[in-house]
């Protein structure tokens, strides 16, 4: 490289940072920096009246995992905490699974439909992806209880003679969250299927492949990075539900997020609160590892 | 067409694809019905009417929360719009420098961070900045919403830069304009239609704000869905259904300019 171009190329890089050093400071202050401030309070001892004193302390971690028995000074695993782990992850992995049971193949009839057509059935599940969370609860939450919509139809319909109880259950729980995440899993799988070469489809049957083959062999072999993407997509923000078990399992089905929240308000527990943060934070550190790696995988084989 | 062997067909695959935008629709526009039902439950139809938004409208709470969301997304939207800006003009259309890996990562971070764990490091470090300084203004519902707000400002601002080559901006510095001559008259004016886009969606995205509102404002800053939340923890009232009705016609109204400004021209 010629010293001009060198001296260009280090100004391009110069300017390149001052563009972004806006950006970078906002994200610093009100997204990054804080996460640390989190990291440090999980060490510390939780105030009266929340809050903390600055003493450091290792029963905010303690109290993740164990219980203290304040009488007889004995440690057991905390069951209650343990409950609560178990309901987020076995909910979040369900409904990643039903996401994808039900998105791939709404993907797969918008990716197959005429240009024209497919714009407006995509703008259809991009406009809920958009809509509030609070919004589309409340609407699911009219469905589903007790003087819902469902249970209304039904007894009006005579299959059944008093309401089925879905509120404050797993269930309510489950399909609230497949309703309100179901469009980040289609999005991802449509952008993928999209690109999906269609003709190896008729060599496929060509071969005398069977549909069955077809599906197992080609196409979701082919669509996997758009499989995890959603699956990613989806997992996440399950992990860490906040206002859907708020509203759906009013205070009984609590999930991680309500939990935490829990410890900075009526647990009056900050540390425990930050500790358990910070282990919401490192395993959604290690699905989106999971991804990458998968990705970069994808890349080398193909 | 029926005879026809279509290789793209799978069976079962239309019928739960109609299923599902059966399921996603079906809740949302029966919400809206009910928003105009005179039957306070939910259950029964008894009749059209507009009491609920007018009972909404001379709520004083509801006002006051309506001109929150709105004081906040306006801020955010433009804050996180001008800085999402200068980035992409930072970050696209120039040779990979070191570090610029870093830089999307920090710009994309608020995605990839559970929204509960911001909320409670927000909620710990405001309410030390709360204590010190004793200011408990809107400005920090604005900076937290801004911040969030930067990785879907940024994103159809950085699409439209990469789909504009540097020729005509060239050709403007072949005529002498000055560099901000260029950027002011060519640039920009190329790049609107990304910046309004990425605008729209800040905004639709402060506006929704639930988890990290909830955690960080201070006693009476009530936001539209802070205020709905609050209310569902009693008993549903129609009123929050004239609200979410109202909410989602803005984010429709909101979205339908993102896609006439983002769309590309038929070819």
């Amino acid at each position: 490289m010629s010293p001009a171009e060198d001296r260009q190329a280090r100004l391009s890089a110069r300017n390149g940072w001052l563009l972004s050093a806006p950006a970078l400071v906002i994200l610093t202050i009100a997204a990054i920096g804080p996460l640390l401030i989190v990291l440090v309070y999980s060490f510390l001892t939780p105030g009266d009246y929340g809050n903390v004193v600055w003493e450091f302390s290792w029963n905010g971690w303690k109290s993740v995992f164990v219980e203290e028995d304040i009488f007889e000074g004995t440690l057991s695993l905390a069951d209650a905490h343990l409950t609560i782990f178990w309901r987020s992850l076995s909910l979040s992995i369900l409904t990643t699974v039903l996401t994808f049971l039900v998105g791939f193949p709404t993907a797969w009839w918008i990716a197959t439909k005429p240009p024209k057509a497919r714009a407006f059935w995509l703008f259809l599940i991009t406009l809920p992806f958009w809509t509030n969370i609070l919004v589309r609860t409340f609407a699911i939450n009219q469905i589903i209880r007790n003087e819902g919509v469902l249970n209304s139809l039904l007894i009006w319909a005579g299959v059944i003679d008093s309401p089925i109880q879905l509120t404050y259950t797993p269930t309510a729980l489950l399909i609230g969250m497949v309703y309100v995440y179901l469009p980040l899993m289609v999005l991802p799988l449509f952008a993928a299927i999209d690109r999906f070469d269609m003709r190896l489809l008729e060599a496929g049957y060509d071969l005398y492949a069977s549909r069955w083959q077809v599906l197992r062999r080609i196409i979701l072999p082919i669509v996997k990075p758009g499989i995890i993407a959603g699956s990613i997509l989806v997992l996440v923000p399950c992990l860490g539900a906040y206002v859907t078990p708020r509203i759906l399992g009013g205070g009984k089905m609590m999930m991680l997020g309500n939990f935490i929240e829990l410890q900075f308000g009526q647990g009056r527990n900050w540390p425990l609160g930050a500790a358990l943060s910070i282990v919401l934070l490192v395993i959604v550190t290690a699905a989106l590892l999971i991804y990458v790696r998968a990705l970069s995988g994808e890349k080398r084989h193909g | 067409m029926a005879e026809k062997f279509a290789v793209t067909r799978l069976p079962g695959f239309t019928a739960i694809a109609v299923v599902a935008f059966i399921a996603l629709y079906a809740p949302i526009l029966t919400l809206v019905a009910y928003s105009f039902n005179i039957s306070e439950s939910a259950g029964t139809w008894a009749g059209f009417t507009l009491d609920w938004y007018r009972l909404a409208f001379q709520n004083d709470e509801v006002k006051n929360a309506a001109l929150n969301s709105l004081i906040v997304a306006a801020f955010a939207a433009l804050i996180s719009t001008t800085v999402a800006t200068l980035a992409a003009l930072g970050t696209t259309r120039r040779a990979a420098f070191r570090g610029q890996t870093t830089i999307y990562a920090v710009i994309n971070q608020p995605l990839m961070v559970p929204e509960i764990v911001t909320a409670v490091a927000l909620l710990i470090f405001f309410s030390s900045v709360k204590l010190a300084t004793g200011y408990t203004g809107l400005g920090y519902l604005i900076l937290a919403h801004a911040a969030f707000c930067i990785p879907f400002a940024y994103l159809p601002i950085r699409a439209r830069l990469e789909g504009m080559d540097l020729t005509l901006e060239t050709a403007a510095s072949d005529l002498y304009a000055s560099p901000w001559q260029t950027f002011r008259h060519v640039t920009l004016p190329l790049l609107m239609p990304g910046v309004l886009a990425g605008a729209m969606l800040a905004f639709v995205t402060s506006l929704d704000d639930v988890v990290i509102t909830e955690f960080i404002k201070s006693p009476g800053q009530d936001t539209l869905p802070t205020y709905m939340l609050g209310q569902l923890r009693r008993q549903m009232k129609p009123d929050v259904n004239a609200l979410s009705a109202l909410l989602l016609a803005v984010t429709l109204l909101l979205l339908a300019g993102v896609y006439l400004l983002t769309r590309k021209r038929a070819d």
